[in-house]
């Protein structure tokens, strides 16, 4: 047996735990990537300090801005009188016009047949502990039926997926991250696309060929095709367009605001969705999930309904 | 027992620090606490690495390499297992441990007191780390990371700006 020389025992030891690390992220990397038990033990262990931490931040920042940072209290005053007025100016605008009472009406619609969805709403207690990854923490898991790649949204729009569930706490994965997709379709030409994260705040839609047209502000709502999100959520909003080989290179601000998301609702149904049944459905219905509600948005471009998908 | 006590490499002295009972594990928590629960409210926190500056402050400060190497590891893995799913346990690990043994070995040859020596070798470390972690994911996970990018440079002055008042916290963990 040859010895190890003392002074060289912590360099044999680095080698040792890296080439360990390295074959026990080789193992993983071959494995599906099913939620692992060191993720469980941890997370369960550090989750109910985030709920304390998360409870305990939100406390101070409420006392913060109620009783303190009033400096500015004046000026927002002031300024949300403005704006209120201008928004009561448009709101007049908006019920003198008889086809804005058409898609209101449908709207209402829409938002009964939401009523029966089974959604959840929770709290995000906390992030991803890297910043190469786009994640959040829930304060709900699998005790409250939460299941891998169930959608999450807000009233805004798409947040992400459900990627891990813990028995009370859930992973989400951004929209933003760049593992991340969705089934999407611009709203003006049906053009349908997926979109995915690029790590960084803006989307990416890939696949809109160079000869078709897109406008910037154009609106990127969900297709319904990737089977977790219904049709017309919206996704986001075209911001820069550039032309690219073979693609078009496209950029899109989030519909949602991901980067301070405090509450969030949990699409509680990972049921393929039935999308002719979608398309022929009386939106009076309540007792349609929300897949299969006829969208606002479809009834009102009905007369001109056709869909264009793109070729990747 | 003496709690401080000296390496003599040469002509140089250099103290080996020892800590309060618990400290160690107490600032690791706290540190991983506030690298997940931080960004909720404040997203660009997340630029700072925490666990990395505590990796680097102890490694630089207990000059044992093995020592050294194992807090990184236990660090970094803790961090693989509150990050994304595509971050496999073991990225963050094997980066901080090499982190923690080069820091440990510096340390146990120079002298990494002096404010300036601390934001040096915190911009060096960074970039090692990242250089260890962009290498891992190219090399094991086929993800293509760019070598270099602004978010990355700002990430090295804005951790090596925190990390040496950061230590100077930490020093008053050290038994005198």
């Amino acid at each position: 047996m040859v010895a190890i020389p003392s002074r060289h025992k912590s360099l044999f030891l680095l080698i040792g735990v890296v080439v360990l690390q390295i074959l026990f992220l080789a193992i993983q990397i071959r494995r599906d990537s099913q939620g692992r038990l060191i993720r469980v033990w941890t997370v369960g262990a550090v989750t109910p300090f985030e709920r304390v931490g998360a409870s305990g931040v939100g406390g101070i920042r409420g006392v913060w801005n109620h009783y303190f940072a009033l400096q500015n209290a004046a000026r927002d005053n002031e300024r949300l009188t403005r704006e209120n007025a201008d928004l009561k100016l448009q709101l007049n605008e908006l019920q003198n016009k008889a086809d804005e009472a058409d898609r209101l009406a449908k709207l209402l619609d829409f938002r009964q047949n939401h009523k029966t969805v089974p959604m959840l709403a929770a709290r995000v207690i906390a992030a991803s502990a890297d910043s190469a990854t786009q994640t959040l923490y829930l304060d709900r898991g699998e005790h409250d039926g939460i299941r891998r790649n169930m959608g999450v949204i807000t009233p805004d729009g798409v947040v992400g997926k459900i990627s891990e569930t813990y028995p009370n706490t859930s992973q989400v994965l951004l929209l933003t991250d760049r593992d991340s997709g969705v089934g999407a379709m611009l709203v003006e030409s049906h053009i349908q696309s997926p979109v995915g994260g690029a790590g960084e705040p803006l989307l990416s839609m890939k696949y809109v060929a160079n000869d078709d047209t897109v406008a910037i502000g154009e609106h990127v709502v969900t297709s319904g095709m990737d089977r977790i999100f219904p049709r017309d959520l919206p996704v986001g909003t075209v911001a820069q367009i550039k032309d690219g080989n073979p693609f078009k290179q496209i950029r899109l601000k989030p519909a949602a605001n991901l980067e301070s998301l405090e509450d969030v609702i949990v699409l509680l149904s990972v049921q393929p969705l039935d999308l002719t049944k979608s398309e022929n459905k009386d939106t009076k219905n309540s007792g349609a999930p929300i897949a299969e509600a006829k969208p606002v948005a479809e009834a009102k471009k009905e007369p001109q309904s056709k869909s264009k998908t793109a070729k990747p | 027992m003496n709690d401080t006590y000296e390496l003599r490499m040469g002509e140089a002295h250099i103290e080996v620090h020892k800590f309060r009972g618990g400290s160690i594990v107490m600032a690791t928590i706290i540190a991983v606490f506030l690298q997940t629960a931080i960004p909720v409210h404040f997203p660009k926190f997340a630029l700072l690495d925490l666990p990395l500056l505590l990796t680097i402050y102890f490694g630089l400060s207990r000059r044992n390499p093995s020592t050294g190497l194992l807090l990184g590891m236990t660090i970094g893995l803790l961090q693989d297992s509150l990050s994304g799913p595509t971050v496999p346990i073991g990225l963050y690990g094997i980066a901080k441990t090499i982190i923690g043994y080069l820091a440990s070995s510096i340390g146990a040859r120079l002298d990494t007191e002096h404010p300036i020596a601390r934001f040096a070798l915190t911009v060096i470390f960074f970039g090692v780390h990242q250089g260890i972690v962009i290498l891992t994911r190219r090399l094991l996970l086929a993800q293509p990371e760019p070598w270099f990018t602004m978010h990355l440079a700002i990430g090295a002055a804005v951790n090596a700006i925190v990390g040496v008042f950061l230590f100077m916290l930490l020093d008053r963990l050290r038994k005198n």
